[in-house]
This record gives structure tokens, C-alpha cells and sequence, in this order.
């Protein structure tokens, strides 16, 4: 069964999907799903362990062979994405059953739907990061958008619903131009297999054809992974939907989009054509920059602490690309480790303010006034997961902050790094502004708050733990995200 | 539509035909054009007609929501279930092939045939579903 890891990384989910449908609510539901999510994290620890000894996996769906069939292919970089993902989908499925039971806008007898449309979306992002046919990728991005535009429309607030329906208009939008982007590389070389692309695009690469595939392909990413200025759809869409989707949104999905941007212009287009020829790094470079910096000051504006954390995602995915477009080892350690750092923050922020909303019902700022008192469990994991957004030493943050600004200053950029450090103090302002209104302000007259079930708490705490863990053993999240950034930067010479 | 007695009459006369085409669709879509997905659109498309015509609550009563939920997730599963049979039978996921112990040709012919009943299948269920939702809106 060893054998067919790959394949089962992506088909447990897949079967666990329809199964749930058929489930009555309950506990039984939860436990199916939750299987599910434990089995795929299993098999994704597993796959990171074979490649990290023998370098690439293949598996060819269907037995047929690999440039004529769809192939699986794993190397140390979807390895730790497939980690990521099914990491995080496990810890907030553990998260999602009291959400599901009590704060999405759902009769009860349709709750089972919930655990099929997170399933599916698990299943169609471990999918575009396995998969090693490019067709493939379009597919998998269909199934993983469509279930969470479902998830999203599922927020209490009825302006989740306008929100899905915006993300759905943009995603649509960046999956199309992502499928005409293939279809312009298939029309030129023949093949949608990513190792045979790579091998034939240099071929034909001097036409208007390749350049057009390349600038839909970076549109359509582009816009999957809300890169300033196409952010537009993701305040709304993180702040209306129900909490554990926003949780398992914001620490994959747009993750999972920037794994595509790093498969496409590193393994298939190649450093060479993607830097040197197109200089896509001075269109990323100014986007990030900018992309950081505003959005880190509209973060400190908000007043619902939500949408506070969604820019400030917007400017998280700005480090990322910055550290892309540095076109450096270190610069692309920094953007894979900031994938897996990120995604441990802001799962445990976004699962903290889960809880609160949970108890009070909204996460307005005046409205959690006084929280930390009656909540410290709670507060304590916002406040070290804001910890680590910032960047403070002996937390994940700090691990990518470093790598980030140590690539900035090889390169002799002072002004990147000075910024990279300026925007953490604006991050700091922000985080700020939500502990002092939780501890600092006096809770409401007559409100009696508890502190959230245990059911939300350990899930939570885990993250948070994960957080600092990885602040100080750094083999997981630098160490395979330099093989990774290694192998990417290394195919395309 | 009580009123109109030709287009309940037309409905009812071509009603068979369509159902009929969606199977020839269906399993001729190995050798010819068509397939599972083609063939679950004009199945539901069928149910749709008569749905429009006879009223949603007469459609619900020949097809209940139950069953279509049901079948949702039963043609995802098959098309899966096939894909893990090929697993256990020693193959990759999705190989047809050794379905049949003694002639992959055939085992490649039963295969794509049993994937493709599972897309028609859950596609024809989720256009009557669709289609259930939003006439059943307001209700």
C-alpha cells in the first residue's frame, strides 16, 4: 500500500466527501471527516519522509505512463505543502464541530453538507499541490474554489453571502485565466505534463504565445492568491464566513496559490525565462512592497478584528512574494518557510477569535472589550499567535522574518529590509489595539462571559504550541524550506 | 399547466424519448460522442421538463429529495470505488485494466463504463437538485 501513498493522499478525503453527505448530523459526521483529515496528514508525513530520503516520488494515475498520463509527482517542495495543508485541515476539522453545530447558517438537518464541502476543499488543494500535470492543476483549483465559495456563503452574517458571490466573480476570473494560460502552453509544446513542459517551452519560448500563457498565468495566480492590487475579494471573504473556514481558508488556500506561482515560473517557465527574460521580479518586487505597506495600515483601521486580520494577510502574502522576487535561495526559503509560519498564525489567530465569537457573537473591537479577563485561555493564544505575526524571536514569525531580511541584505537592498522591519511594527500596532481593548477596558455592565469549550480550546492551543515549537527547532520549517528552495532554483539551470 | 392539455400531452409523449436518449448517450459514449456527463445532463433536463410542466410537487413525489441526495454521492463513490478497486486488484488508482483477470482490453471497456455511469449518475442528480432549490425558493 506504501506504493500508492500518493494517490491516497488525495482519494481519502475524496471518498469521505460523498460519504458525509449520507450521514445524518451528529458526532458520527465529525468522526468520518475528522478520520479522513487525520488519515491524509498520516500519509502526508509519511510522503515528506520518502522524499526527503529519495528526492521525487511518481505515480502514474491509471498506470499510464507519465508525459501521455496524469502523473503524481512529489518533490521536497509539494511534500511540505501537502504537510501545510492536511495539517492545518486536520487541527480545524478537530476545531469546526461546535462551530458547525451552533454558528453557520444551516438547518440542522443539512449539517452533514458542511463536512463534504471542507472535505472537497481539502481534497482540491492537496490535489493542485500533488499533482504533476497541469490540466490537473485547473481541475483541482475548480473543486477546491467551488467548495469554498459554499463555505464562505455559510458565515451568519447575510453579507457572507455577497462576499462569496465577489470571490466567486474573482476566482472564476483568475481560474479562467489560469486555464487559458495552460491551454496557450498546450497549444505551443503539446503536453500539459509539468517535466515535459519544462523541457520543451525553452524550445518555443521567444514567442508572443509563450509571453501571452506567461502573463494570463500570472494574472490568474495572481488574483487565486490576493496579491495587491487584485486583493479585493479577501477582506469580505475572511471576515463573513463562519470561523473555521475562515481559520482553514487563510492558512491554505491562498498558500496553495502560491505553491502554484512557485511551480509554474520556477519548475515549469524556469528562473531563467520567468527572471531574466520576462523580469517578472520587478512587477512582484513594487507589488509586495506596496501590497505590504498598505495593507498593514488599513489593517490597523479596522474595527472588526476579523477583517484586521484578513489585510493583515494581504500583507503576509506580500512577504512572501518579496521574498520570491529576491530570486535568491534565502529569499526562497524565506517565502516556502513563511508559507508554513504564516499558515501556523494565522490558524491559531483565527482560531482564537473563533472562540470568542463562539462566546460573544462578534469580534467587533468595542465589543470585546474586557475579554481577557473573562476569557484568558483565549486571549492568551491571540496574543502569542500575534506574538508570532509580528515576528517577536522564539516564535515561527521570527524564523521567516529573518530569512526574509538576511536575503534582502545580501542583496544589498537596505531600503527592503528596512521596510520588512517597519511593517512588523505596524503589525505590532494592530495586535496591539485587540489586547488593549481585551484587557485594558472594562467588560460591559451585567455581561457574564465564559471562556470557550475545551473542544475549541485544544485545537487552538495546539497551533499556538506549534507556533512556539517552531520558533526554536527550525529543522521542519527552514531546513526543508531551503532543500525546497534548492531544488526549485535549481531545475530551471 | 393544468390547462394546457398539448403541452402535458407533448411532455408525456416525448418524456420516454428523452430518458431513452440520455441511456443511448450514456453507454454509447464509448464508441460515439457523448458520455456520462452529457447523458446526466439530458436525464435531468427530462425530469426539469416534466417538473415544469406537471408541477414541482408531483416531480418531487417520482423523484424525493432523499433519493437525489442519495445519488449525489453514490456516483461520486462509484467513480471512486472503481479507482480503489484497481488498488486492491494490484493496479494504480484508476487502472482499469486489471478489472478483468484475463483481458485488460476488456477490463479497460467495463471500467470507463462503470466511471461514466457514476458521472451521469451524480450529474443528473445535482440538475434536479439545482433545479429543486431554486423553484423551491419562497415556498
Amino acid at each position: 500500500m506504501i506504493d500508492h501513498l500518493p494517490a491516497l493522499q488525495v482519494v481519502i478525503p475524496l471518498i469521505a466527501a460523498p460519504l458525509s453527505a449520507l450521514f445524518r448530523p451528529g458526532r458520527a459526521v465529525w468522526l468520518l471527516a475528522m478520520t479522513a483529515c487525520g488519515l491524509s496528514l498520516l500519509i502526508a508525513i509519511l510522503l515528506l519522509n520518502q522524499v526527503l530520503t529519495q528526492h521525487v516520488i511518481s505515480y502514474p494515475m491509471g498506470s499510464w505512463p507519465a508525459p501521455w498520463g496524469i502523473e503524481y509527482r512529489i518533490d521536497a517542495a509539494n511534500a511540505f505543502m501537502l504537510l501545510i495543508v492536511s495539517g492545518i485541515g486536520t487541527i480545524v476539522m478537530a476545531f469546526a464541530r461546535p462551530i458547525v453545530e451552533q454558528r453557520i447558517r444551516l438547518p440542522e438537518y443539512k449539517q452533514p453538507w458542511f463536512y463534504t464541502a471542507y472535505l472537497l476543499c481539502l481534497t482540491g488543494l492537496l490535489g493542485i499541490v500533488i499533482t504533476g500535470d497541469a490540466f490537473n492543476v485547473f481541475v483541482f483549483l475548480e473543486i477546491s474554489s467551488l467548495s469554498s465559495y459554499a463555505l464562505i456563503s455559510l458565515g451568519r452574517d447575510r453579507r457572507a453571502l455577497t462576499a462569496s458571490y465577489q470571490y466567486l466573480i474573482m476566482g472564476t476570473i483568475g481560474a479562467t485565466f489560469i486555464l487559458i494560460g495552460i491551454g496557450l502552453l498546450y497549444v505551443m509544446t503539446g503536453t500539459l505534463n509539468m517535466m515535459d513542459l519544462a523541457e520543451r517551452i525553452p524550445a518555443v519560448a521567444d514567442t508572443r504565445t509563450i509571453r501571452a500563457a506567461f502573463a494570463f498565468l500570472t494574472i490568474g495566480v495572481s488574483l487565486k492568491l490576493a496579491l495587491f492590487p487584485l486583493h479585493l475579494w479577501l477582506p469580505n471573504a475572511y471576515a463573513y464566513a463562519p470561523s473555521a473556514v475562515t481559520a482553514f481558508l487563510a492558512a491554505t488556500a491562498t498558500k496553495v496559490a502560491v505553491y502554484v506561482l512557485l511551480r509554474f515560473f520556477f519548475t515549469i517557465f524556469g528562473v531563467n525565462f520567468s527572471f531574466e527574460t520576462m523580469r517578472l521580479d520587478l512587477v512582484l518586487l513594487p507589488l509586495a512592497l506596496v501590497g505590504i505597506f498598505s495593507a498593514s495600515v488599513v489593517a490597523i483601521f479596522q474595527n472588526n478584528v476579523k477583517r484586521m486580520l484578513a489585510y493583515s494577510s494581504v500583507a503576509q502574502i506580500g512577504y512572501m512574494i518579496l521574498g520570491i522576487s529576491l530570486v535568491s535561495v534565502t529569499g526562497v526559503t524565506a517565502a516556502i518557510s513563511h508559507l508554513f509560519n504564516h499558515a501556523l498564525m494565522k490558524g491559531a489567530l483565527f482560531m482564537a477569535l473563533g472562540c470568542i465569537s463562539f462566546r460573544i457573537g462578534t469580534v467587533q473591537l468595542d465589543r470585546i472589550a474586557g475579554v481577557g479577563r473573562a476569557m484568558p485561555w483565549t486571549m492568551g493564544a491571540f496574543v502569542v499567535g500575534g506574538l508570532s505575526l509580528i515576528g517577536v524571536p522564539l516564535t515561527a514569525g521570527f524564523v521567516s522574518k529573518w530569512y526574509l531580511i538576511v536575503g534582502a541584505l545580501e542583496k544589498s537592498w537596505w531600503p527592503v529590509a528596512v521596510l520588512v522591519l517597519v511593517t512588523s511594527l505596524l503589525a505590532v500596532i494592530y495586535i496591539w489595539r485587540v489586547v488593549e481593548a481585551a484587557y485594558f477596558k472594562p467588560a460591559p455592565e451585567g455581561r457574564v462571559v465564559h471562556e470557550a469549550p475545551l473542544a475549541l480550546l485544544i485545537p487552538t492551543w495546539t497551533l499556538v504550541l506549534a507556533n512556539l515549537y517552531f520558533g526554536l527547532d527550525t529543522s521542519l520549517n527552514a531546513g526543508v524550506a531551503r532543500t525546497a528552495a534548492e531544488m526549485l532554483l535549481s531545475v530551471g539551470h | 399547466m393544468r390547462q394546457y392539455p398539448i403541452p402535458r400531452l407533448v411532455t408525456k409523449l416525448l418524456l420516454p424519448l428523452i430518458l431513452l436518449f440520455a441511456l443511448y448517450v450514456q453507454f454509447h459514449g464509448d464508441y460515439g460522442p457523448g458520455g456520462g456527463f452529457q447523458a446526466g445532463v439530458i436525464f435531468g433536463a427530462g425530469f426539469i421538463l416534466y417538473a415544469l410542466i406537471y408541477g414541482l410537487d408531483e416531480a418531487r413525489r417520482i423523484l424525493p429529495p432523499w433519493l437525489l441526495r442519495i445519488g449525489v454521492s453514490l456516483g461520486v463513490l462509484i467513480y471512486a470505488g472503481v479507482g480503489v478497486t484497481g488498488l486492491l486488484l494490484g493496479g494504480n488508482y484508476l487502472d482499469y485494466g486489471v478489472l478483468d483477470s484475463h483481458d485488460p482490453v476488456h477490463g479497460q471497456h467495463l471500467g470507463i463504463l462503470l466511471v461514466e455511469l457514476g458521472v451521469g449518475i451524480t450529474v443528473s442528480a445535482v440538475m434536479v437538485t439545482i433545479f429543486y432549490a431554486f423553484a423551491g425558493r419562497g415556498r
